[in-house]
């Protein structure tokens, strides 16, 4: 029975170095920057997937507890992979890309990285604070108001 | 009231449950550590994320998430495949727009992050009113296929999930 969790363990880590290699292989040799994202982005998560799967093999079949740390490492990887490689892109986009390069989207727009005032929400936030100064200037003039006038009226009875 | 104090149930739940993990301790005290967490973040960060994405159909979730899975492993053998056997001027890479007709922030968050990590495709771009994603394929001698494809395997199912 050992000798086959460590088959099963070798055989895994032995497939998530192949993706691994496969995956920096692809970064040198895929043409350009765009096609390049490609190769790390999905070889890379198998890869590692198989060695975490390795590990969690591993801790339950020799040392007797389930260990799920390897979970987390898998979920937060797939958190955080499109995020880096939209980032990537979109950085790539702007700097080798022209619009008209590009498919349009659908409708009238265009790509948020040619919309430099797609991103309103710095604006939104100094609107509120605006509207907020607003509120806070009006109540202070009402409750002046409010006090003359009880002043006023406190005068008028003496 | 209640709405103020837990903006985010899920995410409440969520933290707690990635604490526990973390911790490795399954105690009292990391579970009281976690949901104190669970608690704070989602209050804390409430202000950035004002609406709370409504889920429809939980089993959908799991369906959605094993058919994911499978297709990351898919697409992991695909791409090795094309990077060790398909020479550079073979290639086909096409940009393909893809017109959405999800609404919700977060259903086209998943969406995003699903095409980025399935079989060749990649999620470039948002356009400028949120309405379609720009995709890049590394191999696609059919970008038509590869858009009806996104839609009606993950758009459809994020649809039932979230709207």
């Amino acid at each position: 029975m050992e000798l086959f969790w460590e088959i099963v363990i070798a055989a895994l880590l032995v497939i998530g170095g192949f993706f691994g290699l496969v995956g920096s292989f692809g970064l040198v040799k895929l043409p350009d920057p765009m096609t390049r994202l490609h190769a790390p982005t999905k070889a890379a998560t198998l890869g590692v997937g198989a060695v975490l799967i390795g590990s969690m093999v591993y801790f339950a079949a020799f040392k007797g507890n389930l260990s799920l740390h390897e979970l987390m490492i898998t979920l937060f990887l797939f958190l955080t992979a499109p995020i880096t490689a939209h980032f990537i892109a979109k950085a790539n986009i702007l700097r080798d890309w022209r619009a008209d390069r590009l498919p349009p989207p659908e409708g009238a727009g265009d790509w948020a990285i040619y919309t430099p005032a797609a991103d309103t929400s710095a604006l939104e936030l100094l609107e509120v604070e605006e509207a907020d100064k607003e509120a806070a200037r009006e109540a202070a003039q009402a409750a002046a108001r409010v006090a003359a006038e009880e002043g006023g009226s406190e005068a008028d009875r003496s | 009231m209640l709405k103020k104090l837990l903006p985010h149930p899920h995410l409440t739940l969520l933290l707690t449950v990635v604490w526990l993990l973390l911790a490795n301790a399954y105690t009292l005290n990391s579970l009281v550590f976690g949901l104190l967490m669970g608690l704070l973040i989602p209050w804390i960060t409430a202000p950035y994320w004002p609406e709370r994405p409504r889920i429809r159909n939980f089993p959908m979730i799991v369906e959605y998430a094993l058919i994911v899975l499978w297709d990351i492993l898919k697409s992991n053998i695909t791409v090795a495949r094309i990077v060790l056997f398909v020479p550079n001027d073979k290639l086909e890479p096409a940009w393909v727009t893809v017109p959405l007709d999800l609404h919700e922030p977060e259903a086209i968050t998943v969406l995003a992050g699903t095409i980025t990590m399935t079989p060749g495709t990649l999620t470039a771009e948002l356009a400028a009113d949120g309405h379609s994603l720009l995709v890049h394929c590394l191999h696609a001698p059919d970008p038509d296929g590869v858009r009806d494809e996104i839609k009606e395997r993950y758009e459809r199912r994020l649809k039932e999930i979230f709207e």
